[in-house]
């Protein structure tokens, strides 16, 4: 990999072409320029489309925005990104026009650029830590606009840098669950030349990028491609195979493999349990995105049925519950209603995606909690009962905690509703290792440090450790996994 | 790496079929009671079947389908030697087999198939096994000779008396639950049957199972489209089954879900049929 860093890419920050580049612009006049606004596709013309929603920058757009960073001698902004990508560097190459240099720093230190530029909640990370938030009190440099950049220009211009493949160790590692984690992980180890196979229980490769995430958001095509770059490294990919399952760890063992990790993720959707939940017409939004965004269906390309109404409620206030609801607006629905029980502040979703909601027509139920759903003879849900809340004490979180208004109920009539309150991790594994430890929780045990679990031989990243948090911290896991197992083996051997 | 080619193809009936399918790891690992997920081809939906036998020489796995929907009719259409887009497992909890005593086993339909492998299991581990298979008619009677090989007595019950005894399946179950002392029961088959054999059973106070086949679209937890409530709780068919203690199963609300998409499912097989050359 050092050979193709030299090669393709320049970023030292003291290299004679960026001091040039500091030189050129001062920093007054880079403060001056205002931030670039994402192009995005007319609200009304993609509530009834399955195009992704952010257009992408141009390249003048990109340059522009790029010029924006100040190449800060201590760039903040790295120490926001879960897998401490050089932000400065890729950026002023971008600033430089050197775009394909751009995209090749990215993949130094990340598998899936283009995923990142698209779903990462950079205003909580990267863009939260940049000079212009913290001491300008300005707008950020829009770091996650010109990763997408970057990522895209590469994909499009046809002369994406073939990835070369390294040479091989002969030591074979498995990996449980193609989604981020799994991928950031096997995207390290096959560069370190290991034996690296990526184990998946369903049909497709690429986890809940592919079955969680809709193609509005993140366009399936883009994953497929990142999957394709790692097969390119080497990577092998087995769909249809569920460890724990269809191999046991001890066949894993007897075929060579030296050291797992596993990334099967928080696939186990949560209900509330509250009376009527099993009525048809209720799913949880796992169900619900995955027949529309794995198995195709609402399309003509698909046999997978998928029930649709007029008025689709989703309970929830997360990325789900937005992906959801706006997923039903797409297939028709004409009320698209996000019922949540406290207010827009302590909304869990990015605020673009509660914008983007906004703008294709989607209504707010805010401060309402379902207690009860209610159905005909068929056991056909009809109506939901609501709780009215209030918003009361800070709780654990630090939000504030929604308290039911006494007497405050309301009935409203629904064809579907959609539970979207999270996820708890993936049982199989956990239940078919002996001597794994787990949480309360269900979640693998791991040091944090290294990612290592109990077995010293497994290591376990992203939502299986976490629980249910984002696609950057898991392939964070992946990352920081790959080093240590790379140590942990290397020490062995 | 892993093709699903299709080694015996088997006409039951014109609604019944048996496909061997090439999958060595899934017959190493698979034991009664567990079942796979099917995709027939790249357009297809993903759906569950239980697994009726397993060949380790030939790494092969047995599924009996019936013909109700799409998937199933394009499953039809394939040949020996074609192969099925995908398919993984072996999914959900193996059946609890250990030496019980007498275990009453009843199949109706299709059910026979999953049954079979657990008779199987439950006589190898010393139990008398006395098996009831029902069907509406003769011909809808499936794998006689295998389920008598792997039980000590075999009832065999139609509809219309067409074969074996004239009567429903719960019949033949009261006439030996009468006769003799049941240790435990087993019943695989339409969802309404298996209530009524629960029905049946709790009244002799008879410890049964029952197989669900639900509706699921990953099948290993993910969707919770499977759900089913049991002794008042909300289960997972796919992981915290198949098989649950028959007399806690709330058999109505199972129906009722059975038949939320039953009218997307005529539509698709109408679709399907008008669409597709015989």
């Amino acid at each position: 990999m050092s050979d193709v860093k030299e090669k393709y890419t320049s970023i030292g920050r003291e290299d004679a072409w960026r001091q040039e580049l500091r030189k050129n612009v001062k920093a007054k006049e880079r403060t001056a320029i205002p931030r670039a606004k994402m192009p995005e596709l007319d609200a009304v013309y993609r509530a009834g489309s399955y195009d992704e929603v952010n257009v992408g920058l141009s390249s003048e757009e990109a340059q522009k925005e790029a010029a924006r960073c100040l190449d800060c001698a201590n760039p903040t902004c790295m120490s926001g990104c879960p897998v401490q990508i050089d932000i400065p560097s890729f950026v002023k190459n971008i600033e430089a026009g050197e775009f394909l240099k751009a995209a090749v720093t990215l993949k130094l230190y990340s598998s899936l650029p283009a995923v990142c530029g698209r779903v990462c909640p950079q205003e909580k990370q990267c863009e939260a830590q940049c000079i212009y938030t913290q001491k300008l009190k300005k707008e950020p440099v829009a770091i996650g606009h010109l990763e997408r950049f970057a990522a895209d220009y590469e994909r499009n211009s046809g002369q994406a840098i073939e990835p070369i493949k390294p040479a091989s160790n002969g030591i074979k590692v498995a990996v449980a669950g193609s989604g981020p984690a799994g991928l950031a992980f096997a995207g390290e180890m096959v560069k370190w030349g290991y034996d690296v196979t990526v184990f998946e229980a369903l049909h497709e490769i690429g986890g809940v990028l592919k079955y969680g995430i809709p193609e509005f958001r993140l366009p399936n095509s883009i994953v497929d491609f990142e999957i394709d770059n790692l097969k390119k490294l080497g990577v092998n990919f087995v769909a249809n195979c569920i460890i724990g399952k269809t191999i046991s760890l001890e066949v894993l063992k007897e075929e060579g493999y030296q050291a797992l990790f596993v990334a099967s993720g928080a696939g186990l959707p949560r209900f509330m349990n509250i009376d009527g939940e099993n009525l048809v017409g209720i799913m949880s939004a796992n169900e619900y995105l995955t027949r529309i965004n794995l198995m195709g269906a609402g399309r003509e390309v698909s046999d997978t049925p998928v029930l649709s109404g007029k008025t689709v409620a989703v309970i929830g206030g997360g990325n789900t519950a937005m992906d959801s609801v706006r997923t039903a607006r797409r297939l028709g629905a004409s009320n698209a209603i996000i019922i949540y029980r406290r207010s827009f502040e302590e909304m869990p979703a990015r605020m673009e995606e509660i914008n983007h909601a906004k703008e294709e027509g989607i209504q707010f139920m805010n401060l309402y909690n379902p207690v009860q759903y209610l159905g005909d003879e068929f056991g056909q849900l009809k109506q939901i009962k609501l709780q009215r809340m209030e918003l009361g004490e800070p709780d654990a979180s630090g939000r504030r905690k929604p308290v039911p208004v006494k007497d405050g109920f309301e009935l409203l009539d629904v064809d579907l509703a959609i539970v979207a309150i999270g996820v708890s991790p993936n049982p199989i594994i956990p239940q078919a290792v002996d001597g794994l430890q787990t949480t309360n929780w269900g979640t693998i045990e791991v040091n944090r440090d290294n990612m290592q679990s109990s077995i010293p031989e497994i290591f376990a990243g992203g939502d299986i450790v976490r629980g249910g948090a984002t696609v950057i911290l898991a392939m964070g896991d992946g990352k920081k996994a790959a080093n240590s197992m790379h140590e942990y083996l290397q020490k062995k051997a | 790496m892993m093709t699903h080619k299709i080694i015996k193809r088997e006409l039951f009936s014109s609604h019944v079929l048996k496909l061997e399918i090439e999958a060595p790891r899934i017959a190493k690992a698979r034991k009664a009671g567990h079942f796979v997920m099917v995709r027939a081809d790249r357009k297809g939906e993903r759906i569950p079947l239980t697994i009726a036998g397993a060949n380790l020489e030939k790494g092969t796995i047995t599924l009996v389908i019936q013909k109700v929907g799409v998937t199933s009719a394009k499953l039809f259409e394939l040949k020996e030697g074609d192969s099925i887009a995908d398919m993984v497992g072996p999914l959900g909890k193996a059946t609890d087999v250990s030496h019980k005593g007498t275990i009453l086993a009843a199949g109706g339909g299709v059910g026979v198939a999953p049954l079979l492998p657990i008779i199987e299991a439950m006589k190898k581990a010393g139990n008398r096994v006395v098996t009831i298979i029902a069907a509406r008619s003769k011909d809808l009677i499936i794998l006689e000779d295998q389920v008598r090989q792997h039980s000590d007595e075999l009832i065999i019950m139609t509809d219309d008396g067409s074969y074996g005894e004239k009567g429903l399946v719960t019949e033949g179950m009261e006439k030996v639950i009468q006769r003799e002392n049941i240790d435990e029961a087993v019943t695989i088959g339409p969802a309404v049957m298996m209530k009524f054999c629960a029905l049946l059973t709790q009244k002799y106070n008879i410890p049964t199972v029952a197989s669900l086949n639900t509706i699921m679209v990953d099948g290993t937890g993910m969707c919770g489209a499977c759900r089913v409530t049991v002794n008042g709780k909300t289960r997972f068919v796919c992981v915290d089954g198949p098989e649950f203690n028959a007399h806690q199963v709330n058999f109505e609300e199972l129906l009722l879900r059975l038949n939320g998409f039953k009218k997307l499912e005529q539509d698709a097989l109408n679709t399907f049929n008008s669409t597709h050359k015989k």
